[in-house]
């Protein structure tokens, strides 16, 4: 009896189940295309994210419970001697900023004295990664932060070693950052050592960056270090991105192509630093606004003014 | 009524379960090996009891993991239901394979599903995803005696149909 019932049919299926799948694969086409093209599904996770955000933390226990019991397990000497490490680094880092700070204070007078604004103070937020799967080889994190905390679109994350990547999806109390290691990824860098403006694009395959169009007559060489060249408006200048590790000519023959290892921690960081101060916007400059003395001293149209008839006596004086 | 509400609320509950294991990171290493629970769960749920599975419910599952998981909205919607319908379609005979044969029926289904995900990624302009991209269908295949059984063992347990 059971056999001869509508949805479960021994050998041959039925044309209402077909047409039914027909009608939900073409929905689901509509809806792709739907989002693919212009995104607006963002609003529906937005507002779903009443819903969405508590499961993400549920799904990111495991994870922070790993993380605490590592730490509750740890034997004694691992832990003292990572807080050796950190201590010698600590020091070290002290160490330098000390030399640096005078240098920073030239440097910023010297910068006063071009009539630049940029300045090397850092103005950031700290965030903590949590930790949920976003899909395999999807190159995305998840931050403890949100809309609520005055995260945006766009904004730089760093870690201690180096640039991590944008944010480019907020919900109000998370958001999504796409890393450098994403293949729709790119950065504007220099090579620090000859000042070589290129970009570093995520790598299609592993945990990579590459720079597929470096001039064939450049000088490139395994182990330099990419920093942010501050082009394009979006990361500061000056933060380091890679290490190149290899170097080659490019399938097409018209350029150079080299691979670079991130320096940020992509896979192992818990906290990273959320940038607040953006780069200069590109373009030119605003414009100025217009010279000249405060308008109240200019004299008002029908009353001589006492201030404006002073100065011609002393002109003629001094002439 | 209170055993119906049960089985109702087990149901759920595996669906919400499986969702909350895909989104659980696996160390760095073991990423690539982690099944697609969702699919796993859905199909046992599809074959054992298949009047309760239905495409609308395996479209409405695959909106809410592409919601979580922040995808092209109707990218799992579309992987799911493709799977269950076959799982549907298929069902009395899959029913009545040993072990072995439903584990290789298992892996052609989790296959084709990723078939069907590699292909909605290069239409989305996505590069051609890595080697062991494929791996994860075989991790499913292998895990799916144990998830069957063990959710049998469960269901016997709870006495629910």
């Amino acid at each position: 009896m059971a056999l001869t019932r509508e949805d479960s049919p021994l050998f041959a299926g039925t044309a209402a189940g077909t047409l039914r799948l027909l009608f939900y694969l073409a929905l689901a086409l509509v809806l792709m295309v739907l989002d693919h093209r212009n995104g607006w599904i963002w609003r529906v996770r937005y507002a779903a994210a009443v819903v969405v955000e508590p499961v993400y933390r549920l799904a990111g226990l495991p994870a922070a419970g790993v993380r605490a019991l590592s730490v509750a397990f740890a034997d004694r000497k691992l832990l003292t001697e990572q807080n050796q490490r950190l201590r010698e680094d600590l020091l070290l880092a002290n160490a330098k900023l000390n030399r640096m700070a005078a240098v920073a204070e030239q440097n910023q007078r010297l910068k006063e004295l071009l009539d630049t604004q940029r300045s090397l103070d850092l103005n950031v937020q700290l965030a903590r990664v949590v930790g949920v799967d976003l899909g395999a080889d999807r190159h995305r994190i998840l931050l403890s932060l949100g809309t609520h905390n005055g995260v945006k679109v766009g904004q730089p994350v760093i870690d201690a070693h180096g640039v991590m990547g944008q944010v480019v999806e907020t919900l109000p109390a998370t958001s999504v950052v796409m890393l450098v290691t994403d293949p729709s990824h790119a950065v504007p860098v220099t090579i620090e050592r000859t000042g070589l403006r290129t970009i570093a694009y995520g790598a299609r395959d592993g945990d990579r960056l590459t720079l597929p169009t470096i001039p064939l007559a450049a000088d490139v060489e395994v182990g330099d270090r990419l920093l942010t060249s501050g082009l394009g408006g979006r990361f500061p200048p000056g933060f380091p991105v890679g290490v190149v590790s290899a170097v080659g000519p490019a399938a097409s023959g018209m350029f150079m192509e080299a691979q670079a290892q991130p320096s940020a921690d992509i896979h192992r960081s818990d906290d990273v630093l959320l940038l607040h101060d953006l780069a200069e916007p590109a373009g030119p400059p605003a414009p100025v606004a217009p010279m000249g003395p405060p308008t109240d001293l200019a004299p008002r149209p029908g009353e001589p003014a006492p201030a404006a008839s002073a100065p011609p006596p002393a002109a003629g004086g001094a002439r | 009524m209170n055993r119906q509400r049960l089985g109702l609320l087990w149901f759920l509950g595996t669906l919400a379960a499986s969702l909350l294991a895909m989104l659980v990171p696996l160390p760095e290493l073991l990423e690539p090996f982690k099944p697609y629970w969702p699919a796993l769960v859905l199909l046992y749920w599809a074959l054992e009891s298949g009047d309760r599975v239905s495409l609308g419910l395996a479209f409405a599952m695959g909106l809410a993991s592409d919601l979580l998981s922040g995808v092209l909205l109707g990218e799992q919607a579309i992987r799911l239901c493709a799977l269950v319908f076959i799982a549907l379609r298929f069902r009395s005979r899959l029913r009545f394979f040993t072990m072995w044969q439903q584990t290789l029926a298992v892996l052609a289904l989790l296959v084709n599903d990723r078939i069907l995900l590699t292909i909605v990624r290069l239409f989305a302009g996505d590069p051609l995803p890595p080697p062991s991209w494929w791996i994860s269908p075989f991790v499913g295949a292998a895990l799916w005696p144990f998830l069957f059984l063990l959710l049998d063992d469960l269901r016997m347990r709870l006495r629910i149909q």
